[in-house]
């Protein structure tokens, strides 16, 4: 049965919706002024949020969501009953083009089920960029979602044209993925991120003549994990985020709560989707990539390994670790400022500018459009000083949210 | 009593337009209270007041800025408030007895102007996202594509986002109508103008795959709205071909989660009886 290409379309990106992964920043400066070409890169720009709080930047699809796996969790695995359909090369590009120049995208992130071979699949979708680049000259963001096991060639050739790639470690816990995906293998996800890492890295180099080594993925690489799944716990997600983020440089590592699919498998929890816990784990993610905090702290103190659902990680680590608190706001540093619950990197920035040529009370956070109330309890300066943290046995009742009536349906 | 003097700029008026002026009156010895700016679209108050400006005084020395203020001043003087040209010009008196003043963030004048400078930021940004072209047809006489685009800016920045619209779409050709001015490219030239425009709109067939995907993307199971609303506000909606299906998606969601939970497991498909079949009689699985 032949679908028409909405039809398609529809499928394609229906498949494709469960990779959190929509970021378009990290490609360095490119534009088509005097050239033939089409596009330009920017640091990240959403062209449309859906309902689902997620926002579009690319047009995610995939090139078929026909799959010689059978990975529990996934919608496209051989065993489900989804309606199976598949791009060519042609279209992808043609559909590529057409929303590009409407504004309704950033770029490409191409995606694929494995028919016949790793390579026959990674060769069409470098087909896809190789197009795109070439053909057209697009300037546009391509993502490549990388095969495993793909010949070394096809990957060299993927990152000469896409400005990221990524291959999903899908489970935080090698068991998880050998319960839920018997055909992926945990070593060889690390291998070929090990080995994309040496090209990124190669491609930043200049070689001993200062000739510039070929391009390779500018925007690094990322992954995803799927989260409510399996009992890995909080703790086990992040350590494994932190071996990714420093073992592998990826850029981003997205966390996936896991959604229920149609058809799903009988292995599968029948539950809403973690949203709550999805959203604890990107905050302790930020606070790793941007508050100078390692992830070993942010769950030191829970006891069974999962983040506090009612408080955001940032407060729940003040309120374990009071003795740091309260501190100076016009001495103390920009690593221990941006440790206070409510100061956030934009309003640290602003305090040190502004504590250089003025000392600062507490009413001048509030220009700032810092929460008072958030950050009374641990900043002490003239005219306030909180009383001892210590003292409080009821601070965390303080901020935790009200308890909330259950809906009666 | 002080003499209070009135200067008119158009609504468009810029940083260029405002900087003369305010040497002017920097120059003639004028404090921020004595001079009244306004726009030409507004109604004046009560009372006449002078229009022609008084001589410089006899030594006094230009006005000089930071960098840094410079910037600030720049960017918030494209914001669509009626005040800012006083709040720059209270600034920029300011400053001269305290440089480090754009610096001072908790000061009430200086995070007025960074809130105003947010502002004209964010609204450049959702333009960026949020222009959508269409096409209108092939010129016969010329081989580029033609297309056209309708928004709404809250802020006069179209100068500012002018050259990210020439060096993306540089090979077709378009032009971005709002109701504060224009925005035209034909690959060599970009033209701007502060002429309003009249809404305009036209059919594009490619908005129906373009809403293909948008529903197809969207997942019933997780609705966050707010998190929706907070990045595309609902002003935006008007004018974007994908937010009118927004209450039918939501409408349809539950239902569509229900499905899922509801289902029963069926037999699978007969290519995966035949895949397992044959990675049973020949490893490895991945040469199928």
């Amino acid at each position: 049965m032949k679908h028409s290409l909405t039809s398609r379309l529809a499928i394609l990106s229906d498949a494709a919706k469960y990779d959190a992964s929509c970021s378009s920043s990290g490609a360095g400066k490119r534009d088509s002024a005097a050239t033939k070409g089409l596009g330009s890169t920017s640091n990240g720009i959403c062209h449309a949020y859906t309902p689902d709080g997620r926002c579009i930047s690319l047009l995610k699809i995939l090139l078929t969501n026909f799959c010689i796996y059978d990975c529990a969790y996934c919608i496209n695995r051989s065993s489900s009953n989804v309606q199976r359909a598949r791009f060519t090369a042609d279209e992808v590009v043609w559909l590529t083009l057409e929303f590009y120049r409407r504004n309704y995208i950033e770029g490409l992130f191409l995606s694929s089920g494995i028919i016949r071979s790793s390579d026959d699949t990674m060769g069409q979708m470098v087909r896809v960029a190789r197009e795109l680049r070439l053909t057209h000259g697009f300037r546009g963001y391509i993502h490549l979602k990388t095969i495993p096991n793909a010949s070394p060639a096809l990957l060299a050739e993927a990152g000469l044209y896409a400005d990221r790639l990524s291959i999903n470690v899908e489970m935080p816990t090698e068991s998880g993925l050998a319960a839920y995906a018997p055909q992926k293998h945990a070593s060889e996800i690390r291998h070929s991120m090990g080995e994309m890492r040496t090209h990124i890295d190669a491609g930043k180099e200049k070689t001993l003549s200062g000739k510039k080594a070929p391009r390779f993925a500018p925007g690094g690489q990322s992954t995803q994990m799927i989260v409510g799944a399996d009992a890995a716990s909080d703790r086990d997600i992040l350590g494994s985020s932190s071996s990714l983020y420093t073992g592998y440089r990826l850029r981003r590592v997205y966390y996936s709560a896991f959604s229920p699919i149609p058809d799903a498998s009988s292995l599968l929890p029948v539950k809403a989707p973690p949203l709550l816990r999805e959203h604890r784990l990107y905050q302790a993610d930020w606070l790793f990539r941007f508050y100078g905090f390692q992830f070993a702290e942010i769950t030191a103190d829970r006891p069974d390994g999962m983040l506090d659902l009612e408080l955001d990680p940032k407060l729940a680590w003040a309120l374990a670790n009071r003795a740091l608190f309260p501190v100076d706001l016009n001495r103390a540093s920009r690593e221990m400022l941006l440790r206070v619950p409510g100061l956030g990197v934009r309003s640290v920035t602003a305090i040190l500018a502004a504590r250089r040529h003025r000392h600062l009370r507490l009413e001048d956070l509030a220009k700032l459009n810092v929460s008072l109330r958030k950050v009374k309890p641990f900043l002490y300066t003239t005219g306030w000083s909180p009383t001892r943290l210590a003292d409080r046995q009821d601070l965390r009742a303080l901020f935790v949210p009200p308890p909330q009536q259950l809906s009666l349906l | 009593m002080t003499m209070l003097y009135r200067i008119r700029l158009p609504d468009h008026a810029s940083f260029e337009d405002w900087r003369p002026l305010a040497r002017q009156c920097f120059l003639a010895g004028l404090h921020p209270h004595e001079v009244e700016w306004c726009t030409t679209s507004e109604d004046a108050t009560l009372f006449d007041l002078a229009t022609t400006l008084p001589p410089a005084q006899t030594g006094r020395i230009s006005p000089v800025l930071r960098n840094t203020c410079l910037a600030l001043l720049k960017s918030m003087l494209r914001h669509a408030s009626k005040d800012r040209f006083a709040l720059a010009y209270r600034i920029l008196c300011r400053a001269q007895q305290e440089p480090a003043l754009a610096s001072i963030t908790v000061d009430p004048d200086i995070a007025q102007a960074l809130r105003m400078d947010h502002q004209v930021r964010r609204d450049a940004h959702k333009m960026k996202a949020f222009v959508r072209f269409r096409e209108c047809g092939a010129d016969t006489e010329n081989t580029r594509r033609n297309f056209l685009a309708w928004f709404e800016p809250d802020h006069y920045i179209l100068s500012t986002v002018a050259s990210f619209f020439t060096k993306r779409f540089a090979d077709m050709d378009w032009v971005i109508l709002t109701p504060k001015g224009s925005i035209a490219w034909n690959g060599e030239r970009c033209a701007l103008s502060h002429k309003p425009c009249e809404k305009a709109s036209v059919d594009d067939q490619i908005d129906a795959l373009w809403q293909t995907y948008y529903v197809s993307i969207f997942n019933p199971a997780r609705i966050k709205t707010k998190a929706m609303r907070s990045e595309m506000p609902r002003k935006y909606w008007k004018n974007l071909p994908e937010t009118q299906l927004i209450p039918q998606m939501l409408a349809d969601a539950e239902k569509r989660v229900a499905e899922m939970a509801a289902q029963q497991p069926k037999a699978p498909p007969k290519f995966h009886t035949s895949l397992q079949k044959r990675s049973h009689n020949d490893t490895p699985p991945q040469t199928g």
